[in-house]
């Protein structure tokens, strides 16, 4: 990723597919990892969007923030749905009622679209081959409705359904592994990306829709919203997120794990849960357990990418 | 001139299916719908049909699989029953709110709980207001040209909206019929390859599915309603032209036997078949009795219907459904609506039965027409009446 960064800024699209122009809240890292996505897409590309942020801040009739063909239709079905097209298109080629040439069909999701109630038709899609992206946008809850919680989200982070109380200390579950479930489907390639880290991004899309069969990236996204953050440290929020291990960078290319970046040491957990008041009523010592567990699993991460 | 065969409903339908040249099919196994993806799948697998088959994880995926498919232009096909169809409901509206074509084969099923496999229509009820036009068949010939008009129903541009073909689970799916299969070429020149004017592909970037503020979802809807109300025109079209070219003609009401009847019995799919011998052996004991049978559920056809019971006293429906807490029979009630302005309207005696797979037999529609008139004489102050429950 290094060398990257060193050339990788002349190479990048100057085209913006997803449009200047949407109603995003400030700072919303979503709306940024969307974007640059987006960048990597090409112009022969349908979108098909989950319900969601982004759903609702790109697409009220009668106006969009999509150059390229769009769909939504359903918060839990964007990988059925994309399927579909696919097979769509696949059909038409072949019986020659649609000219052939290479249509990229990319799914975008949040987590709660991916990692809870559309898990099932993710899964589907994956376990039957389709030809297609699917990008998760990854802001820790569902944020659409009101930032609730979501199998994504950390645990001790408060939500409006896992709040702060007397008795219990905000989210009582540990994120779900959603890459580790894609890679469990034996698909092609599975990555994590983040938008402070803009070209790793761009470079990762574009190695996802150059595959054949399914290609899976969870990318981290910074809701200043839904974190009680400052909407002016998203970039800084979504590195930090990286340097301590909370959100590691890596790729899973047929099976092969690689990882994208590997600080010389973690960054303490505490750099990065100091800035979010969605942690502030987390007590030191549940802050260590955590912290012990992130570095347990960033460990056995490195471990796999040897 | 078509062959005549004997097959299953289901497998005919199938082959239907082939004959329209569907591009793509979703699929997921539900009693008593299996049969017609299973037949798909062989033919695709053989190559007989050139689809894409796609066998999805669930109903919900599977109607979902559609819209994309739909949306990307491509012919589009599914068949369910029952939970398959409750799990798909909220896909349902999607599909008819964003104006696709989707072809789908309803095998009527009861639902759950208690668990039936069997059939009745409270899986169609329970869709009936999801924006779909909805046939409902009476035999297997019914089903294999319904399923060839549907697309092309679907298809044509003043419809643009997504049509469920029901037949009767195991009443009609199940069952071996002598059934004329229509020739290919036939097929093809009555059924015009798909252009949907809008779909996804780059060359033309469209955005579907945006989310309506207030000050347009209204006028959505109302656009949505009124490609609705112009549906019954095409669909008469559709079906004239199917009769020119295949010699069967369908309409949205037909009447058995109703000329100078007094009382009828109103029914909707495969026991309308049975009910026509009731009438045939009650008619020859001189009982002054008529069947009218509804095809067209979606849109409803007020102005036949109407016209059909015209001067009638008594009109007496089968209901194979319930609305539970509600007025009992969900078709009697409707019925009654669109009788409720009318000047001289019969009275209505609502009969809900034939629930989860019951059988009706010709006897049996022979009883209820006989209490159906002695209540009608001597008036009542149930809902409905419950038939055939063992106490
Ligand atoms: C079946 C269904 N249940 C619930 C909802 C309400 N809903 C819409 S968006 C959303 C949350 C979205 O969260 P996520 O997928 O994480 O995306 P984000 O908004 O955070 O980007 C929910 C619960 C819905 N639209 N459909
Ligand atoms: S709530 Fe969060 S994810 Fe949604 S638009 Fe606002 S900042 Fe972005």
């Amino acid at each position: 990723m290094q060398n990257l960064n060193i050339y990788a800024s002349r190479l990048v699209s100057k085209e913006e597919p997803f449009a200047p122009g949407h109603r995003a809240c400030i700072g919303c890292g979503e709306a940024l990892a969307v974007r640059l996505a987006a960048k990597a897409f090409g112009p022969n590309t349908i979108v098909v969007n989950a319900t969601g942020c982004m759903e609702i801040v790109a697409s009220q009739y009668p106006y969009t923030s999509w150059q390229l063909p769009w769909i939504h239709t359903l918060f839990e079905n964007s990988a059925a749905v994309a399927s579909g097209i696919e097979a769509g298109l696949k059909a038409q080629m072949r019986k020659g009622t649609l000219p052939q040439e290479d249509i990229n069909v990319v799914a975008i999701a949040g987590d709660g679209a991916t990692l809870d109630i559309g898990l099932q038709a993710l899964s589907g899609a994956m376990e039957r081959g389709h030809n297609f992206l699917y990008l998760c946008f990854d802001n820790e809850a569902y944020m659409n409705t009101g930032i609730q919680r979501s199998s994504a989200t950390p645990f001790g982070a408060a939500t409006t359904t896992s709040p702060a109380g007397k008795v219990h200390a905000g989210q009582l579950s540990w994120k779900k592994n959603m890459p580790e479930i894609a890679v469990a489907h034996g698909i092609p390639y599975v990555a994590t990306a983040c938008p402070s880290y803009p070209f790793d991004l761009i470079e990762k899309v574009k190695k996802g829709l150059a595959v054949k069969g399914p290609a899976y990236i969870q990318i981290m996204s910074v809701c200043p919203t839904g974190w009680r953050c400052d909407t002016d440290i998203s970039i800084l929020l979504g590195r930090l997120a990286v340097e301590t291990g909370v959100f590691p960078l890596y790729e899973v290319e047929n099976g092969r794990y690689k990882m994208s970046m590997e600080p010389q040491k973690l960054k303490s957990l505490q750099e990065y849960t100091k800035l979010q008041r969605r942690f502030r009523h987390l007590k030191p010592e549940t802050l260590a357990q955590i912290e012990a567990r992130v570095v347990e699993e960033y460990e056995n991460l490195v471990e796999k990418a040897k | 001139m078509g062959r005549r065969i004997g097959i299953e409903v289901s497998i005919a339908l199938a082959d239907a299916v082939k004959l329209a040249n569907a591009d793509v099919i979703a699929a997921y196994p539900i009693t008593p719908q299996t049969h017609i993806v299973e037949h798909l799948a062989e033919l695709v697998a053989e190559g007989e049909l050139d689809a894409e088959y796609v066998p999805v994880e669930s109903e919900h995926s599977a109607l979902s699989a559609c819209l994309g498919s739909s949306a990307a232009g491509a012919r589009t096909f599914t068949a369910t029953a029952g939970q398959g169809l409750e799990l798909m409901h909220e896909v349902l509206y999607v599909a008819s709110g964003m104006r696709l074509p989707i072809v789908m084969a309803v095998a009527n099923r009861a639902l759950s709980s208690p668990l039936s496999v069997w059939g009745d229509h409270s899986d169609a009820m329970a869709v009936r207001d999801t924006g779909w036009i909805q046939v409902f068949t009476e035999n297997g010939q019914e089903v294999v040209d319904q399923i060839i008009c549907a697309f092309k129903i679907a298809e044509d541009h003043n419809v643009l909206l997504p049509i469920m073909v029901h037949l009767d689970g195991f009443h009609l799916s199940h069952v071996i019929e002598p059934i004329e299969m229509p020739e290919e070429s036939d097929v093809c020149e009555f059924l015009p390859p798909i252009h949907s004017p809008l779909t996804l592909h780059p060359s033309k970037p469209v955005a579907m599915g945006d989310f309506a503020p207030p000050v347009v979802f209204t006028e959505a809807k109302w656009a949505q309603e009124q490609a609705m109300s112009g549906v019954k025109k095409t669909i008469i079209q559709v079906w004239d032209e199917y009769a020119q070219k295949f010699g069967r003609s369908y309409h949205p009401v037909e009447c058995y036997k109703c000329e100078g009847a007094k009382t009828l019995l109103f029914t909707m799919g495969s026991f309308s078949e049975t009910a026509m011998s009731a009438v045939d052996s009650l008619r020859a004991k001189g009982v002054d009795i008529g069947l009218i049978r509804l095809r067209l559920w979606r849109p409803f056809p007020f102005e036949e219907f109407r016209a059909a019971v015209k001067g009638v006293k008594t009109l007496l429906v089968l209901d194979r459904s319930i609305s539970s807490g509600g007025p009992g029979g969900p078709v009697a009630s409707e019925l009654k609506a669109a009788l409720y302005n009318e000047a001289d309207k019969p009275a209505v005696v609502s009969f809900i039965g034939g629930l989860g797979g019951r059988d009706i037999t010709v006897d049996g529609f022979e009883q209820l027409i006989t209490d159906g008139m002695r209540i009608a004489a001597s008036g009542t102050d149930k809902e409905y009446e419950m038939i055939g429950v063992r106490e």
